[in-house]
C-alpha cells in the first residue's frame, strides 16, 4: 500500500484548466491538416474525372464508382451489368483478412493464455519473446517469409531432402502465400490484446465452474471466453483492419490472381496507367468498411460496458 | 490421492504456444542465419562468413544504403521527437485541462492515424501533396512521419499519465510551486517512463514505415524500407539479410530498453 | 511571513465568511461562516459528502468558491491560487512525491518560497526531527511505513510555517492502533507549533479527542460549532444528537414551555423536564438522552417501562437493547461491573432518564 499513487479528485489542480485546446493545438493541426485534409481531399476527388497520365480534372463525375460497381460494356454503350472485378478483389481481401483473423485467434488465443497463465518472472520473459516480432520491420520480416517458403527456399529444401514432397511446393503467388503472409504479419496484435485480457481474468471463475461440475472446455466456452470476449474482439479487430488494406505480404508473396485492395489502390497512383479519381473511390469503399467495423465494434464495446 | 486440476492449465495450449513462436520466429532466425552465409547462391549453404556485412558497408550498393540508412534514422529521430512532444500536450490536455470544447473529437482525432488503412494515408498523402504543390522529398516523408507516430507516442504518455494522480501536482501548488514549476518539477518526472516509451515506440514505428514513405518520399530520395524493397523487388540478395539481420537487431535492442524502462517506471510507481 | 493583522480581529488566523459552492446547479456548500483563531485545533467533522472536504480544498485554493469570502489573518484569499495562499495541506493519501526523497520532499516548499537551499536544508531537518524521522532523510517515500509516510506529510507541510494548517482525514488510511497513537502526537505537535490547525474528519472519535472546537457540517451546511463537550452534550439538533456518539430519540409531546426548559410528555405518558436546545413551543418534540445516562430499575418504576430484547457484550460495558410499549427501540448502556444485575432477554423493566443529560431536540 505503501507508494501507491491515489485516485485523482478528477478536477485537475486548476493548472492546465482553460488550456486544454492550446494544448491540443499541434495535434488538431498535424492530424487535421495532414490526415482529416487529404481524405477529404480524397473523397471529393473520387467525384471527378480522371485525366490522363494521373491528375484529375475538375469535373464532377459518378464514373469512379461507375466503374467500380457497373459493367457497361467495352464502349461504354451496353446495358450495365453488375461488374465483379472489383468487388471481386474487394472480396477477396475480406476473406482473405477474415481466415487471417482466425487463425491468428486460433493460434493466438492458446498462447495468450499461456503466458498470462504463467508465474510473474516468466510471464514477462513470455511476453517480451512474443513482443520482439511485432518490433521488427513489417518488411523484413515479409521478405523473410518470402525466403524461407519460396520453392528454392530453406523450407522447400527441407522437405524435399526428408522426402516429405518430391517437387516444388509452388507456394509462391497463391492465395495461400498470402494468408502466411497475413498471418504472420499480424499475429502479434492478436496475442497482446487478448493477453492483457485473460491477465484481468479472475480465476475464481474457474473455480466456481468448477465447483458447479464444469469441465475444463465447458468454463472455457461459459465463462472464460465470454469473459475475456472484449480483448478477444480488440484483437480481431486489430489483425482484420491492417489485412484487410495490406500492402506487403500480396505484393511481395501473391500474384496477378492474388490482387487485393491495397495493390488496387497502389496501381491507381502509381506510374501512367494510374486514375486517380477510381483510386480514390475504391479507397473510400475501403474506408468505409473500415469505419464500418469499428463503429460495430464501439458499439459492441459501449454495450459491453453497461 | 488425487491431484487437484490446475484450472489454468489447457491441454495442447503449450503446444500452440511455443507454435506460435515458431512461426513468428523462424523466418527471422533463417534469414539471420543465411546472412552469414559464405556463398553466393543464397540457398545453397557454403560456409560461415561475414562478407556480406562487409558487402553493405563496402559494396557497391553501399552508398545508396547508407544515404537510406541516414535519411531513415534522421527522420525517425524528428518524427519521434516532435511527435512526443505533441503527444505529451495532447495527454496533459486530455487528463488535466477538464472539460473542453472538442475533446471527445480530439481523441478520435489522435487515433484517426490508426484507424485510417495505410494505403488509404498514403495515397491521400501524396494526392494531398501534389495538389498543394510540396514538392515530395524528405520533408514530406517528414510530416507524414510526425502524423502516424502520434497515437504511437501517446498511447504509453496517456496510459502513464491517467496512472500518475494529480494529488502530486496540488501538493506541490500548495507547497507554493508556480503552475509551470508543478509542471516541470512534478509531472514530467513522474511522466518520463511513458513518454521514454512513447518516444522508443515512436522511433521504431517510423524506422518501419514503407508505404507511406514509399508514396511521399519522390523520386531519388530512399529510406531503408523503400531501398530494400526496391532491392528486393529484383530479388533477395544476401546483402538484404545482411541488413535485415542488423535492422532486426536495432528492433530488438529497442524492444528490450523500453521493456527495462517500464519496468523501472513500474516499480518506482 | 509576518503575521499581519488589521481587518481580520485580534487572534482570527481564518475567517470563513459565507462561503459558497456550487458545481453546475449541485451547491455542495450553502453559505458557511465560522472563525478559527490563532493556535487552535478546529474540527470539521461530517459524513462524507457534507461538503467538509470540499471547504478544505476551498480553503487550499484547490477549488473557486462561488461565493463568499475566506480571510486569512484578515486578506481575503478567496481568489489566489493555491501557490499564493500561505496555507499548506497534509493531504489524505499524502501525495508525497514518489520520486524525491523525504528531505526534498521537506524542503519543497521552502525552495519555492526562497530560501536557499543551505537554510532549507537546515529547516528540514529540524522539522522531521520535530516528528521524529530525522534518520530518514534519504529514504525514498516508497521505503516508509504508512505512518512514517504521514509524517513525512506533516513535516513537509510545516516546513514552510504555513499560518494554518490543513488536514484532510489524514488519519484514515492508518490502521486502528497506529491512529490511536498518532492522534496523541499530532496533537502535541500542534501544541509545540502552535499553528491553527483546520481538520477535516468524518470519525466522531478522532473529532472528540483531539479538537479544541469542532464544526459539526451536514448537506453543505455548519450544524452546530462548539468544543467536544458541548456538541456531545449539548447538541442543537437531532443530526448532531446522532452523527456524534450514539443516542435514543424518543417522540415526545411538548407540554409546557419555561424559557429552556420544558415540560414533555414520555411515550407511556409520564412527564418529564428537561432542558431545550432551542426555543420551543407546545407540540411534537424529540428527546435526545445518551444510553450511558439511562439507568436501569425494576419494572414500574422509573420514567419509561420496556421489554429487554437482546444484549451487545462490549467488555467495559453491556449494551442493552429493548422496546417501549410502543416498539420504539432504546439503548442502554450498563456498566460490567461486579454485580451487575444483567436482565433477561423478555423481562420487563423500567427505566430512569438523567434529568440533566436529556436534551428536547425538535429538528
Amino acid at each position: 500500500m505503501a507508494g501507491v499513487a491515489p485516485p485523482g479528485t478528477g478536477t485537475g489542480s486548476g493548472i492546465y484548466r482553460g488550456n486544454g485546446p492550446r494544448l491540443m493545438l499541434p495535434v488538431w493541426a498535424f492530424i487535421g491538416i495532414f490526415l482529416v485534409l487529404p481524405v477529404l481531399l480524397m473523397a471529393v476527388y473520387s467525384f471527378l474525372t480522371k485525366e490522363f497520365r494521373g491528375g484529375v480534372i475538375w469535373d464532377p463525375t459518378l464514373a469512379a464508382y461507375d466503374k467500380f460497381f457497373l459493367d457497361r460494356g467495352l464502349f461504354g454503350d451496353e446495358p450495365p451489368v453488375i461488374e465483379w472485378t472489383y468487388i471481386g478483389i474487394f472480396w477477396r481481401s475480406i476473406w482473405q483478412a477474415g481466415l487471417a483473423t482466425l487463425f491468428c485467434l486460433v493460434i493466438g488465443f492458446p498462447t495468450a493464455w499461456f503466458i498470462a497463465t504463467r508465474d510473474v518472472r516468466t510471464r514477462s520473459a513470455w511476453l517480451f519473446l512474443v513482443t520482439i516480432p511485432y518490433w521488427v520491420n513489417l518488411l523484413i520480416r515479409t521478405v523473410s517469409m518470402k525466403f524461407l517458403i519460396r520453392d528454392t527456399g530453406p523450407l522447400n529444401e527441407f522437405l524435399l531432402w526428408t522426402g516429405v514432397v518430391d517437387g516444388p511446393l509452388g507456394l509462391v503467388n497463391t492465395n495461400l502465400a498470402v494468408q502466411i503472409g497475413l498471418f504472420y504479419s499480424y499475429l502479434p496484435f492478436m496475442v497482446l490484446p487478448i493477453y492483457a485480457a485473460v491477465e484481468r481474468y479472475d480465476f475464481a471463475l474457474s473455480e466456481a465452474a468448477a465447483d458447479l461440475y464444469a469441465g475444463a472446455w465447458t468454463t472455457l466456452r461459459l465463462v472464460i471466453l465470454p469473459v475475456v470476449r472484449p480483448g478477444i474482439v480488440a484483437g480481431c479487430i486489430l489483425v482484420f483492419v491492417p489485412s484487410l488494406g495490406a500492402f506487403l505480404a500480396p505484393d511481395l508473396l501473391g500474384g496477378a490472381k492474388t490482387f487485393m485492395i491495397g495493390s488496387l489502390i497502389e496501381e491507381q497512383f502509381k506510374g501512367a496507367a494510374g486514375n486517380w479519381p477510381f483510386g480514390a473511390a475504391a479507397s473510400m469503399i475501403l474506408l468505409s468498411i473500415v469505419l464500418g467495423v469499428l463503429l460495430l465494434y464501439a458499439r459492441s464495446q459501449a454495450k459491453g460496458a453497461r | 490421492m488425487a491431484v487437484a486440476t490446475d484450472l489454468r492449465r489447457f491441454a495442447g495450449f503449450r503446444a500452440m504456444t511455443v507454435l506460435c513462436l515458431v512461426v513468428l520466429y523462424a523466418p527471422l532466425i533463417i534469414v539471420a542465419i543465411y546472412s552469414f552465409n559464405a556463398s553466393s547462391s543464397i540457398t545453397r549453404w557454403g560456409g560461415f562468413s561475414f562478407k556480406w556485412y562487409v558487402d553493405v558497408f563496402t559494396g557497391p550498393e553501399a552508398p545508396k544504403f547508407r544515404q537510406a540508412a541516414i535519411n531513415s534514422f534522421a527522420i525517425a529521430t524528428g518524427a519521434a521527437l516532435l511527435s512526443t512532444a505533441f503527444a505529451t500536450a495532447a495527454a496533459v490536455a486530455m487528463s488535466r485541462a477538464g472539460r473542453f470544447r472538442g475533446k471527445v473529437a480530439s481523441l478520435a482525432l489522435i487515433n484517426l492515424p490508426l484507424m485510417v488503412p495505410e494505403i488509404v494515408t498514403a495515397v491521400a498523402s501524396l494526392v494531398f501533396f501534389i495538389t498543394i504543390g510540396f514538392t515530395t522529398g524528405l520533408m514530406t516523408i517528414f510530416i507524414a512521419h510526425i502524423v502516424f507516430c502520434i497515437p504511437f507516442a501517446y498511447l504509453p504518455i496517456s496510459a502513464r499519465m491517467q496512472g500518475v494522480s494529480d494529488i502530486y501536482e496540488q501538493a506541490a501548488m500548495d507547497l507554493y510551486a508556480t503552475p509551470w514549476q508543478a509542471f516541470r518539477l512534478i509531472l514530467l518526472p513522474l511522466m518520463a517512463p511513458g513518454i521514454l516509451s512513447g518516444f522508443l515506440l515512436a522511433f521504431i514505428i517510423s524506422l518501419d514505415d514503407f508505404l507511406i514513405t514509399n508514396f511521399v518520399k519522390g523520386a531519388g530520395v530512399e529510406t531503408l524500407p523503400t531501398a530494400i524493397f526496391g532491392s528486393v523487388k529484383q530479388g533477395i540478395k544476401p546483402n538484404i539479410m545482411a541488413i535485415s539481420t542488423l535492422l532486426l537487431c536495432v528492433s530488438v535492442v529497442f524492444v528490450t530498453l523500453s521493456w527495462i524502462i517500464g519496468r523501472a517506471g513500474q516499480s518506482r510507481k | 511571513m509576518a503575521q499581519v493583522d488589521s481587518s481580520g480581529g485580534i487572534g482570527i488566523a481564518v475567517d470563513v465568511d459565507d462561503v459558497v459552492k456550487r458545481y453546475g446547479t449541485l451547491t455542495a456548500l450553502h453559505g458557511v461562516s465560522f472563525d478559527i483563531r490563532d493556535g487552535e485545533f478546529f474540527t470539521l467533522l461530517g459524513p462524507s459528502g457534507c461538503g467538509k472536504t470540499t471547504l478544505l480544498r476551498c480553503i487550499a485554493g484547490f477549488e473557486e468558491v462561488s461565493g463568499g469570502a475566506i480571510r486569512l489573518h484578515g486578506e481575503d484569499i478567496a481568489r489566489l491560487p493555491p501557490h499564493r495562499r500561505q496555507v499548506n495541506t497534509v493531504f489524505q493519501q499524502y501525495a508525497l512525491f514518489p520520486h524525491m526523497d523525504v528531505l526534498a520532499n521537506v524542503m519543497f516548499g521552502l525552495l519555492r518560497r526562497g530560501w536557499t537551499r543551505r537554510d532549507a536544508t537546515a529547516r528540514a531537518r529540524e522539522v522531521l526531527a520535530l516528528v521524529r524521522l530525522a534518520d530518514f532523510a534519504e529514504r525514498r517515500p516508497a521505503q516508509l511505513s504508512g505512518g512514517q509516510q504521514q509524517r513525512v506529510a506533516l513535516a513537509r507541510a510545516l516546513a514552510p510555517g504555513p499560518q494554518v494548517l490543513l488536514l484532510d482525514e489524514p488519519l484514515s488510511a492508518l490502521d486502528l492502533k497506529l491512529r490511536q497513537a498518532v492522534r496523541v502526537e499530532l496533537k502535541q505537535i500542534q501544541r509545540e507549533t502552535d499553528i491553527a490547525f483546520v481538520f477535516v474528519t468524518h470519525d466522531q472519535e478522532e473529532a472528540l479527542t483531539m479538537s479544541d472546537r469542532i464544526a459539526v457540517m451536514s448537506d453543505g451546511r455548519v450544524q452546530q460549532i462548539g468544543t467536544p463537550r458541548e456538541v456531545y452534550e449539548a447538541p442543537v439538533n437531532r443530526f448532531v444528537a446522532g452523527f456524534i456518539g450514539e443516542t435514543n430519540l424518543l417522540d415526545v409531546a411538548i407540554r409546557s414551555v419555561d424559557g429552556s426548559r420544558a415540560e414533555v410528555l414520555l411515550p407511556g405518558g409520564r412527564p418529564f423536564a428537561c432542558a431545550a436546545a432551542a426555543p420551543v413551543a407546545a407540540g411534537p418534540g424529540h428527546l435526545s438522552v445518551r444510553p450511558e445516562r439511562i439507568e436501569l430499575v425494576a419494572a414500574g418504576e422509573g420514567d419509561l417501562t420496556a421489554t429487554v430484547r437482546d444484549h451487545v457484550y462490549l467488555g467495559t460495558d453491556i449494551q442493552l437493547h429493548a422496546r417501549l410499549a410502543d416498539d420504539e427501540a432504546v439503548v442502554v448502556r450498563i456498566q460490567n461491573a461486579a454485580g451487575s444485575a444483567i436482565p433477561e432477554r423478555g423481562a420487563e423493566i423500567g427505566l430512569k432518564l438523567e434529568a440533566g443529560a436529556a436534551r428536547l431536540l425538535t429538528d
